[in-house]
């Protein structure tokens, strides 16, 4: 059930990013490869960062990348990208980052449910860490229906 | 909207990400500590305006600085995650 959350191809594995905005590019480019999200969604959230900086690092080793709804969202969604050399963001006291999620709604009111249902997943410290050790993307999915 | 107890801003750069993930979880807390309070998943302009009635702001640390000098108690979470960690400063806050 819970694997619904990530659509077909919104999971990807890397070794490492050269920075933490590479990351947050490719997680969020996770989205539109996901057909959750088209290509300008990638520039609005590495402009979010840039303007507010890494705020939505918001545990130890993961980030949750995202932008305000608007057009060039096409349905929400959620995409993870696993960085298995973790990547500073800035963030000190989270840092480093493991685990870059990117989130992209329409509105401010379709995706509730399902952050409802990914906050209840993420608040088991036991899942966190498989994740966090977790090099495949089998593997993280397997991780995540469970 | 009717607003019932205390009331809890979580906020968030955008107000759709980070700020519905803490009001998730800080519902349960809530709920689990018995507290009434309604709780709201806001953008940080609103959450710094002076019209602001929240009581206590759930905020994550990098946004702290951009929320000084405001009537609303500031609570910094540090893994939005955690449920003892929001138990615990919530309890503090609310005591």
């Amino acid at each position: 059930m819970r694997a619904s959350l990530f659509a077909p191809g919104s999971i990807a594995v890397i070794d490492s990013a050269e920075s933490f905005s590479e990351a947050i590019a490719q997680s969020a480019n996770l989205l539109v490869i996901a057909g959750h999200a088209k290509a300008e969604y990638v520039d609005r959230v590495l402009a979010n960062f840039q303007k507010l900086g890494p705020y939505f690092v918001v545990a130890p080793g993961i980030a949750i990348a995202h932008a305000h709804p608007a057009e060039d969202v096409i349905s929400p969604g959620l995409s993870l990208l696993k960085l298995n050399n973790p990547v500073s963001s800035g963030a000190t006291a989270n840092d480093p980052i493991s685990l870059v999620f990117s989130l992209c709604t329409p509105d401010s009111e379709k995706h509730i449910e399902m952050l409802g249902e990914f906050a209840l997943l993420m608040s088991e410290q036991s899942i966190v860490n498989s994740l966090l050790k977790a090099s495949a993307e089998s593997v993280i999915r397997q991780i995540l229906s469970h | 909207m009717v607003e019932l107890g205390v009331l809890i801003y979580a906020v968030c750069g955008a107000g759709i990400g980070t700020s519905v993930l803490l009001k998730s979880n800080a519902d349960r807390v809530l709920s689990d500590l018995g507290i009434e309070a309604t709780v709201r998943a806001v953008a940080i302009e609103e959450a710094i305006s002076p019209d602001s009635l929240a009581q206590i702001l759930l905020i994550t640390p990098e946004l702290e600085g951009i929320a000084s000098d405001i009537r609303s108690e500031v609570v910094v979470v540090k893994n939005i995650f955690d449920l003892s960690e929001l138990t615990q400063k919530l309890s503090e806050a609310l005591s």
